[in-house]
């Protein structure tokens, strides 16, 4: 087997932080090769370099590509070469079509016209074999995250791609469109297509991967190399985190209490068509010290039903009853549900969650600011104090509370995020997603963070699409399909297996 | 992926010092510029730019830049923009002036008049930006439009005028010198003459003197609070470079008329807005809409009201500045306010506004306004005509952006 890629001694650096010191990578033809390791570790500014975003002379190290040395000054000379790289966050016009996407700044064209019939029909050979079937007309933001990334994928392949770079493609997927990419990666290599895959789910790499480069730091702590012995997941984080986690999830006892929120006959129609029901008649409650999971596919109504809860953030004609501590409530607009003791975790921080040119006290004391000022006026000792003491009670690894958002990892800035609805002080949060797109480690504290806040009296509701969190954390969970709530178990109980069933029983009623 | 550069569990002093210099790099380099430009015009002029009467023409001629720009900064900073401002200047002039020479309403109610009209004006587009949801940059261009030529109906082509005298004295007037038993010991000529006006010294000192005092207190709270500080140097040295231009400017316009009254007005409101900005409430959540305005709203800020707010007080420091110029110019003209929107919204951004939303100083943009009018002021002395004034205008908004994005995405 011939060696298609290799990084010799990469070094990056950027004021005040080494990036990368000394990683090297070997990437065969024809194999998925994955890279792993902690937020912070590396992998991104490795691909940045390999791709040409860091241009030649900004790093030290060698690449050759197919045997030969190269030194790309952009992006276009690695694309060129058939490097494709496609970024967590997706790249796309959405409201152009398929076709005019795929052959965005690479279309067939003749002295500047561009002839239509052929990208056409080109994108329609493109999308049956990455098994999309969608008409080459569709506007992309008629598609979902999942057929995006299929079309990012045609993208790549309309180019020529011979290496092709995933950084955690199945991060916003749920697990069927996480299957169907995975498998579509394997039918890549079957075609001599070498890809390398950046991703935090484990499982998906031992499945898939032929060898595993694991970075700690910004450097490369080993390559396993998969077809010889089979490798367990406790095997790569232990390599990732440079100890053994033996356990995933944080031990807890719980002591219920009384019921905090209670929803009854819940419904909501989408914010644009109305008379469409998103929500169907849900009714849940969440008691004083108690973890509650709502488990369920993507677009089961998970967010949707959390957001209108949160004062109508999401949807129309919003029906139902909500009562805290058997109290009527009132949250027909966001302000009354923080008054009301609500707090909603987007599960989309940079867009939804942080002001992200903004430091890390500006964002926690944001919700909450007259807890910090008299009549208006801001007293700067008291919040400096406030946003101190979040950052080291909630572990918030930075230079200072002073430090803008922008700048921090995943698992940082989550916990700002969530710093600025603990200082609300409400009696029960939503967490929408936790976790996503963080890695083990801070996964971890985010897990204590949630049991701290069970064990202090608050009532916490936890939306997550990874079954095995939802499992370990919670005391109680739902399972939402289609609107509606189908099931409910204690968490002793649950199993996957029993979640997918009652997902899967509804599906057998409705047809 | 980001990188986490210290697991810090403290602030690094040294570094954090240098983070502030950094960010607070910018003004410095705007204030050098301002300096630097002011010492070139002066240079060229052969020392008329720095003349006592032609400092106080040039605050008589930008206070009302300074004033609206105050106003738009918050515009800007929310993420709008208000193309209407020049033509509010000119119908609020022609509405004062048709009150106060038509109906012959004394001046003090028709400057309330005129300050509540610019806040309707301002709650108007306000309402159709905020919540209409209709882009600020159409609604604005429409209010120029409209409130243009509502000025030309009401003023026919006439200019209506002249004004009473204490209304006159709004934007003309100097304020009174106090002949006390000291000042007029020393007026009686052992020190610059008995003309000195001793008062607009005095108000320089006791400027100067609480610039000293606040800062240096801010200083001590920071360090005592282990919040990032500047070096101590370099800290005595920006605060004394500021004493020195406040004294030496007050002892300039000391020696000619005193200080204007205006520039008593622009002062207070520029502490006013320093203040509202970067210590109140208010201030922290309009910066955090224009940020990112949809985490702002899910953290439960009322951001429709806040972008009401903003158009509904741009109105009234809009009507301040039309009253201001309706009483330079001593009487109402249709073309009165022309093309200020275009000067105010420059000095926004080479005050380092960004376009985008969420980011701005008042400082930053009183100097930016500062140096729009050095350059309309020294080009003026020297005689280049008004269309190259604009070409030259043109690049320096152009350079002072171009070095921002630059220092951005290069820093």
């Amino acid at each position: 087997m011939s060696i298609i890629l290799e990084m010799r001694g990469i070094s990056k650096s950027f004021p005040g932080v080494k990036a990368l010191r000394d990683v090297n990578l070997v990437v065969q033809s024809g194999e998925i090769h994955a890279i792993c390791g902690e937020n912070g570790a590396g992998k991104s500014t490795l691909m940045k370099v390999l791709s040409g975003v860091y241009p030649h002379g900004s790093y030290e190290g060698e690449i050759f590509f197919e045997g030969t040395e190269r030194r790309f000054s952009s992006i276009s000379d690695s694309e060129h070469l058939g490097i494709i790289i496609i970024h967590q966050e997706l790249a796309l016009v959405p409201l152009l079509s398929i076709t005019e996407n795929i052959f965005l700044g690479n279309e067939p064209a003749t002295m500047g016209v561009i002839d239509w019939n052929v990208a056409f029909l080109r994108t329609r050979e493109l999308l049956a074999k990455v098994g999309l079937k969608e008409s080459p007309n569709t506007l992309i933001t008629n598609l979902g995250v999942g057929k995006q990334q299929l079309v990012e994928i045609a993208k790549a392949l309309a180019k020529k791609v011979k290496l092709l770079i995933l950084d955690e493609p199945t991060a916003s997927l749920n697990e069927s469109d996480s299957d169907a990419l995975l498998e579509l990666l394997l039918e890549f290599k079957s075609h001599g297509i070498s890809s390398i895959l950046i991703s935090h789910k484990l499982n998906e790499l031992a499945r898939v991967a032929d060898s595993i480069t694991v970075l700690r730091d910004g450097t490369t702590v080993e390559t396993i190399d998969c077809r010889t012995q089979t490798i367990s997941e406790g095997r790569i984080i232990k390599s990732m985190v440079g100890r053994e986690m033996s356990e995933r999830y944080p031990p807890r006892e719980s002591h219920i209490g009384e019921t905090l929120l209670e929803i009854r006959d819940w419904r909501v129609e989408h914010p644009l068509h109305a008379g469409r029901e998103v929500i169907k008649n849900v009714s849940f409650h969440v008691k004083r010290g108690e973890v509650l999971g709502i488990a369920g596919l993507m677009g089961a109504g998970r967010t949707e039903l959390a957001m209108s809860i949160f004062g109508q953030a999401y949807g129309r004609n919003v029906t139902g009853q909500a009562l805290m501590q058997g109290r009527p409530i009132d949250l027909s607009s966001i302000q009354r549900a923080v008054k009301n003791g609500l707090a909603y975790v987007t599960e989309d921080r940079k867009s939804l969650g942080l002001i992200l040119n903004e430091d890390i006290k500006n964002n926690v004391t944001l919700v909450n600011l007259p807890g910090v000022a008299q009549r208006g006026v801001i007293d700067d000792r008291k919040e400096a104090k406030v946003a101190t003491e979040y950052r080291a009670k909630l572990r918030i690894r930075s230079s200072g509370i002073l430090q803008k958002t922008l700048n921090l990892s995943g698992g940082n800035q989550q916990k700002v995020v969530l710093s600025k609805w603990l200082f609300a002080e409400p009696q029960v949060l939503i967490l929408d997603e936790p976790t996503r797109g963080i890695d083990v480690g801070a996964k971890y504290e985010i897990y204590t963070i949630i049991n701290e806040l069970a064990a202090a009296g608050k009532g916490v509701i936890v939306i997550s699409s990874e079954m095995p969190e939802l499992l370990g954390i919670c005391d109680r969970l739902y399972v939402m399909n289609e609107g509606r709530f189908v099931d409910e178990m204690p968490a002793r109980e649950a199993s996957q297996e029993r979640i997918m069933a009652s997902i899967m029983k509804q599906y057998g009623t409705a047809a | 992926m980001k990188l986490e550069p210290i697991r810090a569990t403290g602030p690094d002093q040294a570094s954090a010092g240098a983070g502030l210099w950094k960010n607070n790099l910018r003004e410095y380099g705007l204030l050098g510029s301002l300096l630097v430009i002011m010492a070139f015009f002066e240079f060229v002029t052969s020392g008329v730019l720095l003349a006592p009467v032609n400092i106080t023409n040039l605050i008589l001629q930008n206070s009302y830049i300074v004033i609206m720009a105050l106003g738009m900064l918050l515009i800007i900073v929310a993420g709008n923009i208000d193309l209407s401002v020049g033509s509010i200047v000119g119908f609020v002039g022609a509405i004062a002036a048709t009150l106060m020479v038509d109906y012959k309403m004394p001046w003090v109610p028709v400057v309330g008049i005129s300050l509540l009209l610019g806040a309707a004006i301002g709650a108007a587009q306000g309402y159709f930006v905020a919540f209409a949801k209709i882009p600020s940059f159409i609604v604005t261009l429409g209010g120029m439009l409209i409130f243009r030529g509502l000025t030309g109906n009401i003023l026919l082509g006439q200019f209506v005028g002249p004004f009473p005298k204490d209304f006159q004295a709004i934007s003309s007037g100097f304020i009174t010198d106090v002949t006390g038993p000291f000042t007029s010991a020393l007026s009686d000529g052992f020190l610059f003459g008995p003309s000195f006006r001793w008062t607009s010294m005095l108000i320089g000192l006791v400027g100067a003197a609480f610039l000293i005092f606040s800062s240096t207190r801010r200083w001590n709270n920071a360090k005592t609070h282990t919040l990032e500080t500047e070096p101590f140097a370099f800290f005595v040295g920006k605060n004394l470079i500021f004493a020195i231009l406040i004294v030496g400017f007050s002892y300039l316009l000391a020696s000619y008329r005193g200080l204007p009254n205006v520039l008593i007005i622009m002062g207070v409101l520029i502490l006013l807005y320093t203040f509202v900005t970067t210590r109140m409430t208010i201030g922290r959540r309009v910066y955090a809409l224009g940020g990112n305005r949809l985490a702002a709203q899910l953290s439960g800020i009322r951001t429709e009201r806040l972008i009401f707010a903003t158009f509904v007080n741009m109105g009234v420091l809009a009507a301040l500045a039309g009253l201001i110029v309706a009483a330079r110019l001593n009487s109402a003209t249709p073309s009165a306010g022309n093309s200020f929107e275009l000067d105010v919204i420059a000095a926004c951004f080479i005050g380092g506004a960004s376009a985008s939303g969420g980011v701005g100083k008042v400082m930053g943009v009183v100097i930016g306004a500062f140096v729009m009018g050095v350059m309309n002021n020294g080009m003026s002395i020297l005689g280049i005509g008004i269309y190259w004034q604009y070409v030259v205008k043109g690049c320096v908004l152009l350079a002072a952006v171009y070095v921002d994005v630059y220092q951005k995405n290069n820093g």
